[in-house]
């Protein structure tokens, strides 16, 4: 927030922005409070340490996954590819591991860095040859997908060594291991993001493409530097779901986009780029998990959630421009 | 004969040039594109595999996907005016389910034909108001409804099975002069379509708002409503999709087929209209959509495991978005020389 202000100290508009921002996290944070409140009524175990610990385990790839997609909506793109990229590493533990027989270090590994490959390739033809994001990656969510089926071919792996389960199932200094690895990439981002002249590119980038690049930022390359890192994370979040699930299928993470989008949206980020923050994201992803999870324990369906995330990603969007379009107006 | 036979020796090189010519006319717009690559992959394919031109197979080819065509014509005008819908898919699965619904309450079966249109037209017109009136991204406002659609799906028809029909519903199942229905469907509703979008003043604001909606609204196009109608449209021929869907077998599945969406707006794309609106016309996403059930039909044919359908899937959106985007480009250079 302070690097905002700092940013833009001789635009007259400063000081509204701030007040956008603080206003947005604040109402967000209000409303996830109430939310919390209601489903805690409605569920005696709702606030019980152990299910909200387990609820961070579940967040953890939408989340992972959310940095990233919160960086390139900022430069107003979008990465739809996210889901088939953590399918395809988790085939690619698979197929490294089993199918090649090398040790299980080098397949993981070998994932994560396919996963990050998909990731540039994606950056490469938005950036080079100048494919919309969205085309892109529609195409790759298919491609990316269709290789994961095509390599597996419906097969999946099993009777992985115990230590693999560690970050997956496993705890360190009370909390689920990958939630460490969840709250040190969101600080992290979040810093980046704030603070340095690489995240204030991203905004720059967001708001007036040409403008940046008339301001001497490298605009392609750090395009492919965030798309690549919407790929290596897509890629840590699918050895996680193995690690965490202990099997690789090929249609892991489908619809992983729509969660991620949406809780990206939800914390405020606009999908026209220029606008959001890490901690928007942090909450609105905190938010859509309570939701769920609150549902599920108060007896609805799971196909009850997906209709109150989806609506709530519409009213949020809603209510965000019916709040800008009343401080335009006055 | 031999009279004519200086005269024939002369035009040859003519003939050639003019066949070359046509070719490379086609060539130069993505229709031709797409009918080139069917006629192509129609005599490769039944090379391998005469089968392939088995009527069954033709049928499923034209008859079964004439549903995705009808729904890429809507998409194609979605996307033509810069929006896009991800929605369609479990729409169309829900509006299927509601034909059926519908149906089996006793309702004549022109009713069940005529409802889901409606709720078409209606879920469309409260798109479109969304989008330009309160002005949430299509994209986002979509993704949502996808979600929204999808769930209701779920929890109102489970994963019910609707299959005691009226034995007169199967409208897709009807074939006058031998052929069926839903291809009746499919060609005049793209011919209506075509013309429509190239001669009717509306139509044309549809372009011009996808071009440069300012530049629109400058020019006293009612951009908001444009909108609003464009979303009607897809909207209808959404409906229309859903009674094809709902009625070309003697059961309906709640479940819809997995990635509709992705298929529709592939060929929506692939039919060569950008997905930053301004151009693309509704006969090549006929085009596009036939020739993705054709390459489907034919890789089965051919014997490659279906489980890569989705990859060729991706190679297709991105072999017509880089010939696109190069084609573009040579205009561009070609128009500055």
């Amino acid at each position: 927030m302070v690097a905002s202000e700092k940013s833009v100290p001789s635009v007259p508009s400063a000081p509204r922005l701030r007040d956008r921002i603080l206003n947005r996290e604040v109402v967000l944070f209000i409303i996830l409070i109430l939310v919390a409140l209601v489903l805690s009524t409605q569920s005696d175990q709702f606030l019980k340490l152990d299910n909200i610990l387990n609820q961070g385990r579940l967040l953890t790839e939408v989340a992972l996954v959310a940095l990233p997609m919160t960086l390139i909506i900022i430069t107003g793109g979008i990465d739809l590819s996210v889901g088939s990229i953590l399918g395809l590493t988790a085939v690619m533990i698979w197929y490294v591991w089993q199918k090649l027989g090398w040790p299980l270090e080098i397949a993981i590994v070998l994932a994560l860095l396919t996963a990050a490959i998909c990731g540039f390739v994606n950056g490469l033809f938005i950036v080079r040859v100048g494919v919309p994001p969205l085309i892109m990656t529609l195409a790759t969510l298919a491609l990316y997908r269709g290789m994961a089926l095509g390599i597996s071919q419906a097969r999946q792996a099993r009777g992985f060594p115990d230590w693999f389960y560690q970050l997956g199932q496993g705890e360190v200094l009370g909390l689920p291991s990958q939630l460490w690895i969840v709250i040190v990439a969101t600080i992290l981002t979040g810093i980046i993001l704030a603070r340095t002249p690489f995240g204030r590119s991203i905004y720059a980038i967001g708001n007036n493409e040409l403008g940046a690049r008339f301001s001497g930022i490298p605009v392609d390359l750090y395009k492919l530097i965030i798309y690549t890192f919407s790929g290596f994370m897509s890629g840590l979040a699918g050895y996680i779901f193995v690690s965490r699930v202990s099997t690789t299928r090929s249609d892991m993470g489908t619809g992983l986009e729509l969660d991620v989008i949406a809780a990206v949206v939800l914390g405020g980020t606009s999908i026209n780029g220029g606008v959001g923050n890490i901690a928007g994201t942090a909450i609105g992803l905190i938010l859509i998990q309570l939701l769920k999870n609150g549902l599920a324990l108060s007896g609805f369906l799971g196909d009850a959630t997906i209709v109150v995330v989806g609506s709530v990603l519409i009213l949020a969007v809603l209510v965000n421009n019916f709040v800008q379009w009343r401080r335009g107006e006055s | 004969m031999t009279a004519t036979t200086p005269p024939a020796i002369a035009t040859t090189p003519n003939a050639m040039n003019s066949w070359f010519r046509a070719i490379r006319r086609m060539l130069a717009t993505q229709e031709g594109v797409l009918a080139l690559s069917l006629v192509g992959l129609t005599i490769i394919v039944s090379a391998i595999n005469p089968r392939f031109l088995a009527p069954e197979n033709l049928s499923d080819i034209f008859q079964f996907n004439a549903y995705i065509a009808v729904a890429a014509i809507g998409m194609s005008m979605v996307i033509i005016s810069g929006n896009i819908d991800i929605s369609v898919g479990p729409l169309i699965s829900a509006l299927a389910i509601l034909c059926g619904t519908v149906a089996t309450s006793g309702f004549p079966v022109w009713v069940a034909w005529i409802v889901p249109l409606i709720v078409g037209v209606l879920v469309g017109v409260f798109n479109g108001i969304v989008v330009a009136y309160l002005r949430i991204p299509a994209i986002v406002l979509t993704l949502g409804l996808h979600s929204v659609i999808r769930g209701l799906l779920v929890i109102l028809a489970g994963s019910k099975v609707i299959s005691d029909l009226p034995p007169d519903f199967g409208l897709a199942q009807l074939t006058p002069l031998g052929i069926p229905m839903p291809i009746y469907f499919m060609v005049v509703l793209t011919i209506i379509a075509a013309i429509w979008m190239r001669y009717s003043a509306r139509a044309r604001a549809i372009y011009a708002v996808g071009g440069n909606a300012e530049a629109a609204r400058l020019s006293g196009i009612n951009v908001q409503r444009t909108i609003v109608f464009t979303f009607m449209i897809n909207g209808l021929m959404v409906g229309i999709s859903s009674v094809l869907l709902a009625t070309q077998f003697s059961q309906i599945q709640a479940t819809p087929p997995p990635g509709l969406e992705l298929f529709i707006i592939t060929a929506a794309v692939v039919g060569g209209v950008s997905i930053l609106g301004g151009t693309g016309t509704v006969i090549g996403a006929t085009l596009a959509a036939i020739l993705m059930s054709a390459i489907r039909v034919a890789m089965i044919l051919i014997n490659v495991s279906p489980f890569w359908l989705q990859a060729v899937t991706g190679v297709l959106i991105l072999v017509t978005v880089l010939a696109d985007i190069l084609r573009r480009r040579r205009q561009s250079r070609s128009i500055r020389a």
